[in-house]
């Protein structure tokens, strides 16, 4: 993977996100407080909020360049956002959810259905109300929907918060053996350093809005 | 006790009109109340306001409006006639204009806080699951905002079937042509038939109980789904 964040402004409440990276590792974490900043630089990467100045290019095709006033459609973009807030569709059951991303693609520019389900062990699920689900199924069929839409880059906005200790272990094994399963990259955001360690190769420490240090999760959150 | 067949007819007319004229400003409902709802843009005020406006002008002053732009002698009256044979003053197309119009800004009203409740992060992930505008709106807007358009032609059709002034103005009060339930209620009373008026009454009644328990049925299921 080849993401680059360059001249990224983006005014927030308190401060402005000034990013300037380029990001090589397939499971890079975004390290920091509350507050720091992490979610906005996702929502910029996936195209839901316009930054002052930027220009991010994923794998050279360019997501946006404020200076060409270029930004390519969120629905292009072929992101997989998974965000911390339960954001499955409750008018739609847990089967039309999983497949919303899917509706129109040919076979071939997608996952097997069957693939993700047996992964995420969500086959029990398929048929559920979306409002009967527990948190921690409620964040696997969110994880599987993103999936299934073959997205170039999972965008992994703190999905294990407010789950207890053991359905975390069991999601963070998964999300561990994702990649090597499905070979997307993927950004995660988190203020855990224990999962920071366990998921990614690289981390960016973020800190009111600028990437303090980056390396290695081990040596840099132990 | 029972109604007469020409009381029967009156209910059945003043169904049929307010369904239709219900039905007939719906799209234009949606149309008019997501952009509303949703974005800022030039004019919104203004816009805003004309759709309020029949809510607060006296019926009769909007009766008179109507009656003057479908006139043979507007533009538009004129160019209905002519052109496509279509005569609107004192028929039941007057009625269906006038319920149309008296109900419109309620209709409006409460989809639009139907769109407004929609949690806008649901259509953001649509879009990054590949959703352009239109199927985020069909999909995920629209269904989410069921609740409020429910609403808006419960509200939408109980207005029409209580209108009064700019019916009366616009279409007159015809017997077996342009005559609604509260036309009637109105010319017994005025007659002193208190018989009729008072069975005429309770079908009204009748009418605004069923239109509310569906609505709330209808709410319900959508809640359900």
């Amino acid at each position: 993977m080849k993401l680059e964040i360059q001249r990224l402004s983006l005014r927030l409440q308190q401060f402005s996100l000034d990013i300037d990276v380029n990001l090589h590792s397939a499971r890079t974490g975004i390290f920091g407080r509350s507050g720091a900043g992490k979610t906005s630089l996702l929502e910029v990467i996936a195209g839901l909020r316009r930054p002052e100045t930027a220009r991010i290019c994923l794998n050279d095709l360019l997501f946006e360049n404020t200076v060409q006033k270029y930004s390519l459609p969120v629905r292009l973009r072929k992101i997989g956002y998974i965000p911390q807030d339960d954001l499955l569709f409750p008018h739609l059951s847990v089967r039309r959810n999983l497949l919303y991303g899917v509706d129109g693609k040919s076979k071939h520019e997608t996952f097997p259905f069957d693939h993700v389900i047996s992964f995420l062990e969500i086959a029990s699920l398929l048929d559920r109300d979306v409002r009967s689900l527990s948190r921690g199924e409620n964040q696997r069929i969110v994880i599987g929907r993103a999936l299934l839409s073959s997205p170039r880059l999972l965008l992994m906005d703190e999905p294990l918060t407010a789950l207890d200790a053991k359905l975390k272990e069991t999601i963070l094994r998964q999300l561990r053996l994702l990649h090597h399963e499905f070979g997307i990259p993927m950004l995660y955001v988190t203020h855990d350093p224990l999962e920071a360690m366990e998921i990614c190769e690289e981390v960016l420490i973020i800190e009111a809005g600028r990437v303090i240090s980056r390396g290695n999760p081990s040596e840099l959150l132990r | 006790m029972w109604p007469t067949p020409a009381e029967w007819q009156i209910v059945g007319f003043t169904l049929a009109v307010c369904a239709l004229s219900t039905l007939v400003i719906l799209p234009f409902g949606i149309a008019v109340a997501w952009p509303l709802a949703r974005y800022r843009w030039p004019g919104k005020l203004l816009v805003e306001t004309l759709v309020t406006l029949p809510l607060v002008l006296p019926p009769v002053a909007t009766g008179l409006l109507l009656l003057k732009l479908f006139s043979r002698r507007s533009g538009l009256g004129h160019f209905l006639h002519e052109y496509l044979g279509i005569e609107v003053v004192f028929t039941w197309r007057a009625v269906v204009v006038a319920a149309a119009v008296m109900s419109f800004p309620l209709l409006v009203r409460s989809v639009r806080i139907g769109f407004q409740n929609v949690n806008q992060r649901l259509e953001q992930v649509a879009r990054t699951l590949g959703a352009g505008d239109a199927r985020v709106f069909l999909t995920i807007s629209l269904p989410l905002a069921s609740r409020g358009i429910i609403a808006g032609i419960l509200l939408a059709f109980a207005r029409a079937v209580g209108e009064f002034g700019a019916t009366i103005v616009v279409a007159g009060n015809i017997p077996g042509r342009t005559t609604t339930l509260s036309l009637e209620i109105f010319e017994t009373v005025q007659l002193g038939h208190d018989a009729s008026a008072y069975r005429l009454l309770i079908l009204s009644v009748i009418i605004a109980f069923g239109a509310v328990w569906l609505s709330e049925l209808l709410i319900k299921r959508s809640a359900l789904r």
